[in-house]
């Protein structure tokens, strides 16, 4: 009976763990659906301002603001990364880092350094290890992120930008398509990229109310932040999301190895019957 | 026919409206501004105060407040990217009142720079709330 009693604890250790997984994929269930609502309500500002911003490096602005000011020498390289704080989440971070990583190998081939600027623990530890210059960080901002946990983060990165300390700033986050799809996304915030706008291709420019420099400083200042900011409300959709299919598996594959060794310990238990049975019978026999 | 222009209020937590519209009113730092259709390129500071527009197709004004903010014109849109947005009618006087009293008593108590700053933010929001409670109790009943 020895081989059946290991199995028994076996399969019990086994529903144990599956009992966690699945409490995890229903909590994550849960507060996805509180998350995406979030994600879809921040939406709208982030849209327009792009949009504006859009408009924005189609004009021909008498004052050059230097966001919009394209440097042809690229000597130091930012990327504002976005990770999760918690792991159990599937390849959400990995994914995220492998973008991440090959467009870092890229500008470092074109002689470039690279600065970071971290959001959440994942990718904090993992860029550590990377050995890269981490410039700023953010972590356990918790499932409600708000504005004013990540502007003064940003803030560090648009400093080194317009004191000269880097000349292009990217930011690399998790797109929300579905439940089961997140994408990692690589796009280019600083200097600001033009939009192809054949209505906008003359020569106009904004009037500009109380100044240029004072309105596009705060217009520009703040695409970013809401630019970071929806990255990060919707990266806490995607690891919700993902988690919730990664513990929906580990709960699956823990059922499937539940039945495999059940069967099993049905046969040994089985077996052993048979053998006494047998054992019995022979001995009955020999008297 | 009238021309129409499309305007879209959104703060940072929502979109407010999205629509054709006739004519929009907005309070900018520099001063008042009425914006109709065709209306040249234009980038403005918003300054705390009310935002008033005319949908397509209606007389009446629909009221906003808005708690400052960025204003951007184009021949045909309009977007009002806006810090907080709360409809007029929703405004609640008291707490404007409330608010009012609380900044003015932080301003006289703490000499601190930034409480200072906060404080009479704060007291600029609550005095434009109240502005514009009264401009819509005059219209009411005018």
């Amino acid at each position: 009976m020895a081989a059946a009693k290991e199995i028994r604890t076996k399969i019990k250790s086994i529903k144990n763990t599956q009992k966690i997984t699945k409490a995890m994929e229903m909590v994550a269930a849960s507060k996805m659906r509180k998350a995406q609502e979030r994600m879809e309500s921040t939406r709208p500002y982030a849209e327009k301002i792009k949009k504006v911003i859009g408009h924005l490096s189609m004009a021909h602005p008498e004052y050059h603001h230097p966001y919009l000011e394209i440097r042809e020498q690229v000597r130091r390289v930012g990327f504002i990364v976005i990770s999760t704080d918690r792991g159990l989440c599937g390849g959400l971070n990995i994914n995220l880092f492998k973008k991440a990583i090959s467009s870092i190998r890229d500008w470092q081939n074109h002689g470039a350094e690279i600065d970071l600027c971290i959001v959440g623990s994942k990718a904090s530890a993992f860029f550590r290890r990377f050995g890269a210059n981490i410039a700023a960080q953010a972590t356990q901002l918790g499932d409600r992120p708000h504005l004013s946990d990540i502007i003064g983060t940003v803030g560090v990165m648009l400093q080194n930008y317009e004191a000269g300390k880097i000349d292009r700033l990217y930011l690399v986050e998790n797109q929300f398509v579905n439940t089961m799809v997140q994408r990692p996304k690589l796009t280019q915030l600083l200097p600001v990229e033009k939009i192809k706008d054949e209505s906008l291709k003359h020569h106009w420019d904004y009037i500009y109310e109380p100044e240029a420099k004072v309105v596009l400083d705060e217009l520009l200042k703040r695409y970013v932040e809401s630019q970071v900011y929806q990255a990060v409300v919707e990266n806490v959709a995607c690891e919700m999301a993902s988690r919730m299919v990664a513990m929906k598996s580990a709960s699956d594959n823990a059922g499937s190895l539940i039945n495999d060794l059940q069967l099993a310990y049905n046969k040994a238990r089985q077996a052993a019957i048979t053998q006494e049975i047998s054992e019995i019978v022979s001995g009955a026999a020999a008297v | 026919m009238a021309m129409t222009m499309h305007l879209d209020i959104v703060s940072a937590e929502e979109s407010i409206f999205s629509g054709p519209i006739n004519e929009v009113y907005a309070s900018s730092v520099a001063g008042e501004l009425g914006i109709f259709p065709r209306h040249t390129q234009l980038l403005s500071q918003l300054a705390p105060g009310e935002v008033r527009f005319k949908p397509e197709g209606k007389q009446e004004l629909e009221h906003y407040y808005v708690g400052g903010g960025i204003i951007e014109v184009q021949p045909h849109i309009v977007t009002v990217l806006a810090d907080t947005v709360i409809r007029a009618k929703d405004l609640d006087e008291a707490k404007a009142l409330e608010a009012k009293q609380r900044a003015e008593e932080a301003m006289r108590e703490r000499r601190e720079e930034e409480d200072f700053a906060r404080a009479q933010a704060e007291l600029i929001q609550a005095e434009a709330q109240l502005r514009l409670i009264k401009n819509l109790r005059r219209e009411i009943k005018g």
